[in-house]
Parts: structure tokens; sequence; C-alpha cells
């Protein structure tokens, strides 16, 4: 078992997505985040999906997927260098002055931005990968009693020439 | 010049070559009802339920090889016709069914009759939209169509609002449709083949498994010749039951988990297995580390999705089951076959498929009977009991069709289903065989075979029970009848074992039940008027319902227990 990546061109109407969701569900394939938009032509979508699944499976993901008539292309990104990141709301709250404190230094430490702020609260945003924001949430739990957080789901490309892929799972072959 | 919705899609229907539909009146189809009463090229087939609905167009379509359409109104009808989009579904049958919906402004408002009927469908539809726009209506039929009949067939869902049907927009009805995310496979990967061929060539104990996709295909000639040439055993499923005739030398018969045993000792001991159109169902593998343990599998199918999901193959190859046969007649040779064959026969001989002939009638007589008397005609069963011995003695050959549920086991699918086959070929028998369970859960549609002079014979196995759910009873629950006596009323007692003397009436009587949709029954207790009984309803020419009292507590056997390994057969009482 582990996270897999796929990237989903659909054709952009109304039912797409509760078909291509409910496959999951109805499956019981892991899903583990899907995010969609459209893209450069307004009639295509693109989904980015992270489902956790061993081989066998995967591979009927990838076939139950492309079987589906509004599905016109899955690519499978496990295993290729890609740019990856997972958008992150944070707001931190109820904060003493030493807890602002805190909230910046993290906020540097992690290279975020600190885009608002109150009398009490912070509010930091997130360009990160999924699995630096998991670390950064838990961080946050940790040292602060009330946060909220508001999470995007991650996107993901092919890259052009660097193999950086600002994936940490990804290994080269 | 623009037309209405409703005249395109009577336009649309004729293109297709349309002549029957299957529809049931309500207020947001009668625009296209009315359309439909203006022509005379497309009869119209009204049955008295939409579940009837779908199977009649099932059995036609299955029969035929042709889509079968279906109309049916928005909420109810639409939700009526779910089973047999899902039955539909899992046995691959053509079927595009249109659903009225309300109009387009009131959707989404709990409007009355208003359901999301595309929402619903989605998992056990290969395509389900509801048309938004006028204009997208052409194209939207031509998908419709496209989609239901090639690749793996499956049912197709098109939702129409009632303003589309009466709103005016393009005329045309396009020749042709390209669906950039819709590309079935046309073609055999010959390398993948050759690989194939070449574990078959060097097998010892090589077999065909052969299922559904044959049929389907309409591989059956190919398939024979395939099998005659190298001289390979074949069994089959029972979706694939016919795939070559059954009293063919080389046919061991079904395996599975009430197939026969000499099929599955074939299939735990073989060292290669050919299988073609098949999904590796549960029911065939059993336990799945036990599944033809011995072997290397080679699979071909036309669903890239149905390979490797159950059982992981040695060899995958997506293709037409005909296209990929008829390739391998180009290379086949015979092998070396006679010790395999002369070992599967000697299983046969150990163990075969029979039932004691000294306990009255049993259903093997009354199958028997049915091969005797007919020498062409399409065989339709429900699901339970019966439809195991059917597919264990009915014998097939190039003149005769069996047609089961086999993916979703759908009880009340064998009736309506055998008057659609009937609607669809008038000139052939149909015989439908049925429990006295399934035949009551779409009993109704007497009334269709009668008013649309489509006379089924119906060979009703009635054995006062759901038997096939009793034998599980019987067998691992202590007889602890609960919920299959079909005489059960409420004074009797709750411990009740069985039955016994003081048992309740049955009802309802199906003789008369019969005689009052202006149909014909016949009550049958023993095996001398097994034949009279057949001959009589062959010349009814009308619906004749054949009542054989069986016995109550037969089994069917050989069975294999669910999730335990194919070898490990309950073969007596």
């Amino acid at each position: 078992m582990k996270n897999r990546w796929i990237a989903l061109y659909v054709e952009n109407q109304v039912g797409v997505l509760a078909k291509v969701s409910g496959l999951f569900s109805g499956k019981s394939y892991n899903l583990q985040s899907l995010t969609v938009g459209t893209t450069e032509h307004e009639d295509i979508s693109r989904m980015t999906i992270c489902v956790t699944s061993d081989d066998v499976t995967f591979e009927q993901i990838k076939k139950q997927l492309n079987r589906m008539v509004e599905v016109i292309k899955v690519i499978d990104l496990t295993n290729v260098p890609i740019h990856m990141k997972e958008i992150l709301f944070a707001k931190v709250k109820n904060c003493s002055t030493a807890d602002k404190v805190e909230a910046f230094q993290i906020a540097q430490a992690f290279d975020v931005d600190v885009v608002d702020y109150g009398e009490d609260s912070v509010l930091l945003e997130c360009k990160l990968t999924e699995r630096k924001n998991n670390e950064l949430i838990d961080l946050l739990r940790a040292r602060f009693k009330n946060i909220e957080v508001v999470r995007g789901g991650a996107v993901a490309i092919e890259s052009i020439s660097t193999s950086c892929a600002g994936r940490t799972e990804y290994k080269k072959k | 010049m623009d037309i209405t919705g409703r005249k395109l899609f009577v336009k649309a229907l004729i293109e297709e070559g349309v002549n029957t539909v299957f529809a049931y009146p309500g207020g947001m189809v009668t625009d296209i009802l009315d359309e439909l009463y203006k022509t005379d090229a497309i009869d119209l087939v009204l049955p008295r339920h939409e579940q009837g609905l779908i199977h009649e167009a099932e059995g036609y379509a299955k029969s035929t090889g042709n889509v079968g359409v279906c109309i049916v109104t928005s909420g109810p009808g639409a939700t009526n016709i779910i089973t047999g989009l899902a039955d539909a579904h899992y046995d691959s049958i053509p079927l595009v069914c249109f659903t009225g919906q309300v109009p387009l402004g009131l959707i989404g408002n709990d409007a009355f009759q208003e359901v999301d009927i595309v929402g619903m469908t989605r998992s056990i539809t290969k395509y389900g939209v509801t048309v938004r726009d006028r204009k997208d209506l052409g194209r939207i039929l031509k998908m419709a169509f496209h989609i239901a009949k090639t690749g793996r067939p499956g049912p197709v869902l098109i939702d129409i609002p009632k303003d589309i049907q009466t709103s005016s927009g393009p005329a045309e009805y396009p020749k042709s449709v390209s669906i950039r995310g819709y590309k079935p496979n046309e073609t055999v990967h010959i390398g993948q083949l050759k690989k194939g061929y070449k574990l078959l060539k060097g097998a010892k104990r090589p077999l065909f498994l052969l299922g559904g996709g044959i049929n389907i295909s309409h591989a059956n000639e190919s398939m024979l010749a395939l099998a005659e040439r190298t001289q390979i055993p074949v069994v089959t499923t029972i979706m694939g039951k016919g795939a070559v005739p059954t009293n063919h030398p080389l046919y061991i018969g079904n395996s599975g988990m009430h197939g026969k045993y000499a099929a599955n000792i074939a299939v735990s001991q073989c060292d290669v297995l050919f299988s073609i159109g098949t999904r590796f169902n549960d029911r065939i593998t059993g336990d799945l580390n036990e599944f033809a343990p011995k072997a290397k599998i080679i699979h071909v199918d036309v669903d890239t999705a149905s390979i490797s999901r159950n059982v992981v193959v040695d060899v995958p190859i997506v293709a037409d089951a005909n296209l990929a046969i008829e390739k391998l007649l180009e290379w086949a040779e015979p092998q070396k076959t006679e010790k395999w064959l002369a070992q599967i026969r000697e299983w046969d001989k150990e163990n075969p498929l029979e039932m004691r002939r000294d306990r009255g009638m049993t259903p093997q007589m009354i199958m028997e009977q049915i091969n005797e008397g007919f020498e062409e005609g399409i065989i339709l069963t429900d699901v339970g009991q019966h439809q195991m011995w059917a597919a264990q003695y009915i014998e097939l050959n190039e003149k005769k069709q069996f047609i089961t549920s086999g993916g979703l086991g759908t009880m009340g699918f064998g009736f309506p289903a055998a008057i659609g086959a009937k609607i669809a070929n008038p000139e052939k028998p149909v015989i439908c065989i049925s429990g006295d369970g399934g035949m009551q859960m779409n009993i109704q549609e007497m009334a269709t075979s009668i008013v649309q002079n489509a006379p089924v014979i119906v060979c009703l196995l009635n054995n006062y029970y759901l038997g096939m759910v009793r034998q599980m009873q019987q067998l691992w629950y202590g007889k602890r009848y609960e919920a299959t006596c079909l005489r059960r009323r409420k004074e009797c007692p709750g411990d009740c074992k069985g039955p016994g003397e003081n048992c309740p009436p049955y009802v309802p009587d199906f003789v008369k039940l019969a005689e009052s949709y202006g149909a014909k029954g016949i009550r049958v207790f023993r095996e001398e008027e097994i034949a009279p009984a057949l001959a009589q309803a062959k010349q009814n020419n009308v619906t004749t319902i054949i009542e054989f009292m069986i016995a109550t507590e037969d089994i069917v056997l050989p069975m294999v227990k669910g999730g335990n390994p194919m070898s490990e057969m309950i073969l007596s009482k």
C-alpha cells in the first residue's frame, strides 16, 4: 500500500465529478485527495487524484477510470517527476503575544506567508506539498490550543526539465 | 428547418433501425408517445410494470443482439427500471433507456415525479446523461446507440426533460459520432495473442474456459472450429453455456458453484487455462487462492477492466472474442490431448451429473423432456434452483439459445425476458423455465404476453419454497426455513422444520391464474405427464403455464459453498 497519483482529463460536464468520486466509494477504493478545475480548454477539466492502494487495485482503478465515457485521458503520475503543491490556510486563534511571536517564527521556518493579522489571531497561507502541510498542521496543533485549518487538496503537473518534483515521495529510478 | 425534440427522437429511432420499443406512459413522456402514435415504423409494447418492461427489452436484445429500447416516465417509472439496468449492466445487454424528466426549470425543486435518475444509476449504466440543451439531442441519441452496442455492450440511460421534447432545434440526426473518451478496442494485439498461443501449444493439460463473451460476439462457430482443431476440452460459465454444442465430445460442462464435477476438477488440474469472455466471477472461482492453482492463465476480454481484476492472469489480451479466435485459427494446430481427455472422462464417470430416478418426478426429467421436445428455440430461466438445474441439464446447439440472469441473479427476470424474446422471434418456440417464487415477481406480465400475442411456454417448477435459499438453510442453518416457505401463514408454528401434512394450501393456483388471463394452465405431477404437457403447450399457441409439482426439499448438486475451493464439492445429500 502506498500513495499514488493520477492526473485525469475529463469532460467538463454536469455529473462527471460525482461519477468519478462515486467510483471510489462504490468500489471501496481509498481516495486521499481529489481536486478539479477547468483546463486551458474550457470543455475539459483536469483532476489530480491521490489514492492509497496496492499495485493490483491501482491498475484496476486506472482501468475503471479509463472505461468511463466522460474520461478523456488517465495519466499515472506515480513514478514521474512532478511539481506538486497544496494550498493551506491555517488560522491561529486566541493568541497571546508570545503565541503570535511563535506563529511568525514558524511561518519563517516553514517559508509560508502571514497574510492576515488581528488582535489575537494570525493567518498563515501555505503553498507546500501535501506532506509538508501535514507536518505544519501537526506542529501548529502541538503548539497552539485553537487553530482553524482549511486545505485545498493537491494539484500536480509533470515537470519540464527538473526532477525536483516538490514531492518527497518521489525517488529517481 | 428546425423540428421539435419529439420529432427528432422518433426520427432517430427509425434511423437506428428500431422497430419495437417497450414503453410505459406517464406525464413526462406523453409528447414522445404522441409522436410514436403517428408512425407505423415502430411497434410499441405496453407492459404492465416497468420492471417487466426492461426485462422484456433485455430478452429482446439478448435474443437478437440488437439494442433494446425502453421508454418510461420520470420518477417512479424511472426508478422501476433500476433493477433491469443493473441486470443488463452485469450481463452486457445493449439497451437504450429513455426516461422522461420534469422540465429543466423544475429540476432540483422536488417537482412532482422528479428523481435524479442519472445520479441513481451512475454505477449501473455504461453511460447516462440528462439532455440539457435541445441542440445536443441528436448527438446524444446517436451516442446512446453507439455506446450501448459497441465494445462490451451495456445499458445507456438518456434522461429527457419535457421541454427538450417540445422545443424546436436542429433537425439533423448525425450519421456517426466520435467520442474522445470512448474508443472501444477493435483490434487484437497480435504479440500478446501469440504469447498466449505459445503457452497453449506447450501445455500438457490445456483447457478452454468460455464465458458469455463468446455468445455476445457470436464466436460460437469459430470457437467450435478452434476446439476441434486443437482438440482442447471446453468448460463454460453459465453465461457461456452454448458456446459450443453441449453434446460435443470436447465439451465437459459448466464450471463453478453448481458446475459439473469433471469441469471443476479439470479447472483445478489444468496446466494452461485459456479463458475467453468471462469475468472470473466468485461463482466461478470460489476461493481465489485455490483457483486453477497449477495453471498459467490467458485471458481474452473486450473489457480491459475485466482482466486481472479477480484473478491475476499471465497473459492479458484485450480483444473481441471472435476476432481473437479467428486470429488463433490461423495458427492453431492439433495437440496431443488424448490422455488428458481420457482423464477428464474418467472424472466424469466417477461423478456424473445425475439425479436419482426412484423418487418421482425430478427436475432432471423435466429438463430432459424439454431437450427432447424442442429441436430449436430460445430457453430462458428465472433465478434460483430451477435455473441451476436448467444450466446443468439443458442441451444446447446452434439452433437453441440459452438466456439467463447471470451476474445480478434477478428473480422476476425470466418470464418478461421470455416475452421480449418471443416478440423478437415470433417464429421460434420460447420456453421460460421458472420457479414459483420468481414467476410471481412479474406475474402481471401474463397480460402482456396475451395482448402482444407472444405465446411463451412457462415450465414452472413448484416446490412451494424459495428453494435456493431454503437449500442453504437445509444445509447450513439447521432447517430453520425462515422466510422461504411460500405456504407459510400466520397460524403456522414458529419453529417449523419443514413440510408436513398440516401445511396450508399453496396460493396462487397457477392454472386458474393462467386461465384468468386467457392463457392456459396444465398441472403435472408424474414423469409420464411431462412430454404430453409440453406437446400440448407447444400446440396451444397461447401462453401456457405448465406447473410441475416437484419434490419440496430437493437440492441442487453438486455444490461448492461460497468462498470454498472449487475442488471441494458437495456431491450428495
